[in-house]
């Protein structure tokens, strides 16, 4: 394992390990991934993106362990571009059943279909792919980031409150952009609103240069519509869109309003706590892909802090049962849909300087949980392996 | 010795019976609002440090306690004047506090930092700093003083605290997001509330053990927006009103059955409530209407809504 690059990230606390009867090993593993280049570099990727959301959610269930004798450790296994990630997941899961993953979806695919991954706990915090909620489900990965479906159905939701039914949509083409702009398209057609017009941003030119040039003609043809959705999940063109549309229409989607899993302007609920201790600790505000590494090494933490156990098999089933609730500061407790193994949780809906709502908005109403009403409910996921 | 002290005391006491007052902070509007008991109405606006939360008045009432959370202190202001006398050492974050029986040592939970801070309120100085779990909350000390209480809101625990030694002798799990505690008056029971479990779980204190739990049901609210926060006893102890967050009602809780008799609409996310003297009328803060609602507590009903400042959160009365 000569690529390999192992990090020690945080040992138990002296204090705790002294009276620990409970030893809890958790592996932070991660695949580096190729970043496509967007036309603007203002605002780089963070080096420890998740990461520093897994230490966190450590620093959360390390205090919490040294009152209840439970010692938890998180390493960080960090494999390049290219490199063997199933080599990694298998030396992971000889020190422990607990893996938090940071890898695109059929990485995670491969990782959970391991012999030896058969009885642990996998948390994906990094694809917001559906087919892993749906027909590519697998029951020992649990998904703590929500899926793409649960954002466009946040955004949906916001828009017919509004009455803004006439939509129209530009999507990039990197997979991501297309995946969103299918969730949009199914969001928007389980929410009866009418996508009328469709464009593909393909252009080749600087837009920093020339926006106000191309933007209204681009968006000319896109015809009468109330709210203009952007796909644009890299980051790429769509910070060029909004103000330079050819009609004055608000932007929303991975631009302008944005449904997202967390956000530095969440503050309601006691997220001032968590940000500033997320401050404190990275140095940076905290990102959606910290939160959902975060909620994962919390959903271990609360599971064994619940059931004293460390035992895979005995955390999964507490995890997946009716018993579960994790604070995640989002105003409802988190729970995980018994038949994927997502995350229910609230999605902010953000401007870069304010929350303006959180779904699911009031008069969503659904016969089990409201929460329910984003993503894939029971009757539309063709998951089966969690039966 | 402050020179100043007994001068006071002897003015407050001497004040007639009808000028009692509730007094609001308001976590947004860095105020107090001061509601005249007998008109129901605001008579007086005071400025405090930032984002004031915790409210507590010496025994005698000749001194306010103030947490100025964004200001890192606890303020100590002279009620008659609403002049901040000194700042007390606090530790980062002050949230919440309980004044010890011997009227002296405050017990501050400070939410950033995972500590429970003990402050002489004489001396000014930091007597003890005590580790608990993360994000502490609630305060309560027992009423012989022996115990005190933080409740930490991330880690779930309620942690007990001799306060002879100034170390924690039991933690005991609750559920999620536990917010407030209180002793009852005889200090047999100790219950601790969980905003996002949704339960008040009462323990016996003699054995740190649960002895009960309390559900809500609101009728059209779902169960994950009813959120018990605060809570107070009224003065024969057999009932007790707690505010139940964004769920925008009150509960009224058979304290021996431990059942909910009735709920009562309120102002929206409804956090901490405080009594008149007599115990006649309730004063709930309401954070995001930004108002107060006063409770008659006999007829379970809601009288009046007193429009304070921006987010009120803390309450206690001035006699």
């Amino acid at each position: 394992m000569r690529r390999l690059c192992l990090t020690l990230a945080a040992m138990a606390l002296a204090a705790s390990s002294a009276l620990a009867d409970l030893a809890i090993p958790m592996i932070y593993l991660k695949q580096e991934q190729e970043r496509p280049p967007t036309l603007s570099n203002l605002d780089p990727v963070p080096e420890d993106l998740g990461q520093a959301g897994a230490r966190l959610g450590l620093q959360d269930n390390l205090t919490t362990g040294a009152f209840m004798g439970h010692a938890y450790t998180l390493q960080s296994l960090t494999v390049p571009v290219g490199g063997d990630l199933l080599g990694a997941a298998r030396q992971a899961l000889a020190v422990s059943p607990f893996l938090i993953l940071d890898a695109p979806a059929p990485s995670l695919l491969g990782i959970a279909d391991l012999p030896e991954a058969a009885s642990a706990v996998l948390f994906n915090t990094a694809s917001a792919d559906l087919s892993l909620r749906s027909g590519n489900c697998r029951a020992n990965l649990l998904h703590t980031l929500p899926s793409d479906l649960m954002r466009s159905d946040a955004l949906m939701q916001f828009a017919r409150a509004k009455r803004w039914d006439k939509l129209a949509l530009i999507a990039g083409t990197h997979p991501q952009d297309i995946a969103f702009a299918e969730a949009l398209r199914q969001s928007a057609a389980k929410f009866a609103m009418s996508l009328r017009a469709e464009k593909t941003w393909a252009f080749e030119a600087d837009m920093r240069r020339s926006a106000t040039g191309e933007v209204p003609l681009f968006t000319q043809e896109l015809g009468a519509h109330d709210l203009l959705l952007v796909a644009d999940e890299l980051g790429d063109f769509g910070r060029y869109i909004a103000y330079n549309t050819w009609l004055p229409r608000p932007v929303a989607g991975s631009e302008g309003l944005v449904p997202t899993a967390w956000s530095h302007v969440v503050e309601q609920w006691g997220a001032a706590q968590l940000q500033s201790r997320f401050h404190d600790l990275a140095a940076r505000p905290m990102r959606p892909r910290d939160y959902a590494a975060w909620a994962a090494v919390r959903s271990i933490g609360e599971a064994v802090t619940r059931s004293n156990s460390a035992d895979p098999e005995t955390l999964r089933s507490y995890i997946l049962s009716a018993g579960f609730e994790l604070a995640g500061f989002k105003g409802r407790p988190l729970s995980y849909r018994a038949w994927n193994g997502q995350l229910r949780q609230p999605i902010p809906l953000v401007t870069p300087r304010a929350l303006t709502a959180q779904a699911p908005l009031e008069g969503y109403l659904h016969q089990r949980n409201e929460l329910d009403t984003l993503g894939l409910d029971a009757p539309e996921s063709a998951c089966t392996a969690f039966r | 010795m402050h020179p100043l002290i007994p001068f006071v005391a002897a003015a407050t006491l001497a004040l007639p019976a009808s000028a009692a007052e509730i007094w609001v902070t308001n976590e947004k509007d860095n105020t107090i609002s001061v509601i005249d008991i007998a008109s129901l109405e605001v008579t007086r606006t005071i400025e405090t440090g930032e984002r004031p939360r915790g409210i507590t008045f010496s025994k005698d009432h000749s001194r306010v306690f103030i947490c100025a959370s964004d200001s890192d202190t606890v303020q100590v202001m002279d009620p008659e004047t609403g002049r901040v006398l000194h700042d007390l050492p606090s530790g980062e974050d002050p949230e919440q506090f309980v004044l010890h029986p011997n009227d002296r040592h405050l017990y501050i939970a400070n939410e950033d930092d995972a500590v429970t801070t003990v402050v002489d309120t004489e001396t000014r100085r930091v007597i003890a700093q005590i580790n608990v779990g993360i994000e502490p909350e609630g305060m309560a000390v027992s009423p012989d003083g022996k115990i005190a209480i933080t409740t930490s809101e991330t880690t779930n625990m309620a942690h007990w605290i001799d306060t002879a030694t100034r170390r924690l002798f039991a933690n005991t799990l609750v559920d999620s997001r536990p917010r407030h505690a209180e002793f009852t008056a005889n200090g047999s029971e100790l219950w601790v509330s969980s905003e996002i479990g949704g339960t008040i779980t009462v323990f016996d204190v003699a054995t740190q053990s649960e002895k009960g739990k309390i559900g809500f049901k609101v009728k059209g609210v779902h169960p994950d927006r009813v959120q018990p926060v605060g809570f107070e006893f009224t003065a024969d102890e057999k009932t007790a009103f707690v505010a139940l967050g964004p769920s925008n009602h009150v509960a009224v809780v058979n304290a021996e059955t431990l059942e909910v008799e009735d709920y009562i609409l309120v102002g929206r996310r409804v956090w901490h409530m405080a009594f008149s003297a007599d115990k006649s009328l309730l004063f709930t803060t309401n954070g995001v209407s930004g108002d107060v609602t006063v409770i008659d507590v006999a007829q379970r009903e809601a009288i009046k809504s007193i429009k304070v400042g921006r987010f009120p959160w803390g309450a206690a009365l001035r006699p």
